[in-house]
């Protein structure tokens, strides 16, 4: 189990910095979600599954679509 | 206030919290042990209640206040959020939608496949939120972004259509009221602001625990809602709206 542990760590660690270190906002929206699915992984292997329910329908649906419509709006009016 | 009392101030603040904070954290006890104060205070207390979902019974039953509490700043968010992203008086709002690009038919394929499954999910989540992982919120947040596969599959119109908003808008204030409601009943049958007053029934059973199937219930319609309206106004500010 510690091993699961460490290695959904691991890719947290991975995935955030993979969303920090990406420069365009519509591409972030991606690695976003990805970031989002692996943290969830990390609740689910850590036993609070609500609150890995929660991480997947807020983080990879919601907070991506705003992000995006907000893009698309932005650059509509350049 | 200048650059070097802004630095002060964050030097000093900083400090008083890693002085609080460092001495607070090395005193936890150690990370994946057995000593577990909460926990075998909460599962008491759930599975007394009859709920099997612990989790649910501190949300919707031990803790349901602070449930209220956060659905009145999710419903306060998201009023702020529209107000915010009505059209200014710069702005004018087309009538119709231009036209985008057809997605991929494979998009539309799985967009139309998904639409009822996930919505099924949500309802599922809502449902036995009081039995399984999940419950209001979750359920609730799936359903209000499930309608926007429509959206993916290249059909606004079609979305439009699917969720009328000055419904939506009516189903938050419903969801809130039901649970402000719910709570107002435990105070004239059991003497306490959202006390448990129902029957409680039998363990593991769907409608098992009381009034926590009921407050996952209306928390389900407003949070569904909610991100419905929400998404609204982003997707008309995204579609609609452009500048004079």
């Amino acid at each position: 189990m510690t091993a699961v542990i460490a290695v959904a760590l691991t890719l947290v660690a991975v995935t955030a910095t993979a969303v920090v270190l990406t420069p365009d906002p519509a591409r972030q929206a991606a690695t976003l979600s990805v970031y989002v699915l692996v943290l969830s992984v990390l609740f689910f292997v850590l036993q609070a599954p609500d609150v890995a329910l929660a991480e997947i329908a807020v983080g990879t649906a919601v907070t991506p679509l705003m992000v995006l419509l907000t893009l698309r709006r932005l650059r509509r009016d350049r | 206030m200048n650059r070097r009392a802004r630095l002060v101030l964050f030097v000093v603040g900083a400090a008083a919290v890693a002085w609080l904070f460092v001495p607070a954290v090395l005193d936890l006890p150690e990370f994946g042990g057995t000593f577990h104060p909460y926990r075998d205070a909460a599962v008491a207390a759930g599975v007394a209640h009859a709920t099997a979902n612990i989790v649910s019974a501190v949300n919707y039953d031990q803790r349901a206040l602070d449930t209220l509490g956060e659905e009145t700043i999710l419903l306060g968010s998201v009023i702020g959020a529209a107000a915010l992203l009505r059209p200014s008086e710069e702005e004018r709002e087309q009538t119709e939608v231009p036209e985008g690009g057809r997605p991929l038919e494979a998009v539309r394929l799985v967009g139309h496949l998904l639409l009822p499954v996930t919505l099924l999910i949500g309802v599922d989540l809502v449902v036995h939120g009081g039995l399984t992982p999940g419950g209001g919120f979750q359920g609730g947040v799936v359903l209000g972004t499930a309608v926007h596969l429509l959206y993916l599959a290249g059909r606004y119109p079609a979305l439009e259509r699917l969720r009328p908003v000055p419904l939506f808008d009516v189903g938050e204030a419903v969801g809130t009221a039901a649970f402000i409601a719910l709570g107002l009943a435990g105070v004239a049958a059991g003497g306490a602001f959202l006390a448990n007053v129902l029957p409680l029934g039998t363990f593991g059973s769907l409608l098992s625990g009381g009034t926590v199937p009921l407050l996952s219930a209306a928390v389900g319609i407003e949070v569904a809602s909610g991100v419905v309206v929400l998404l609204a106004a982003f997707f008309e500010q995204a579609l609609r709206v452009e500048r004079r």
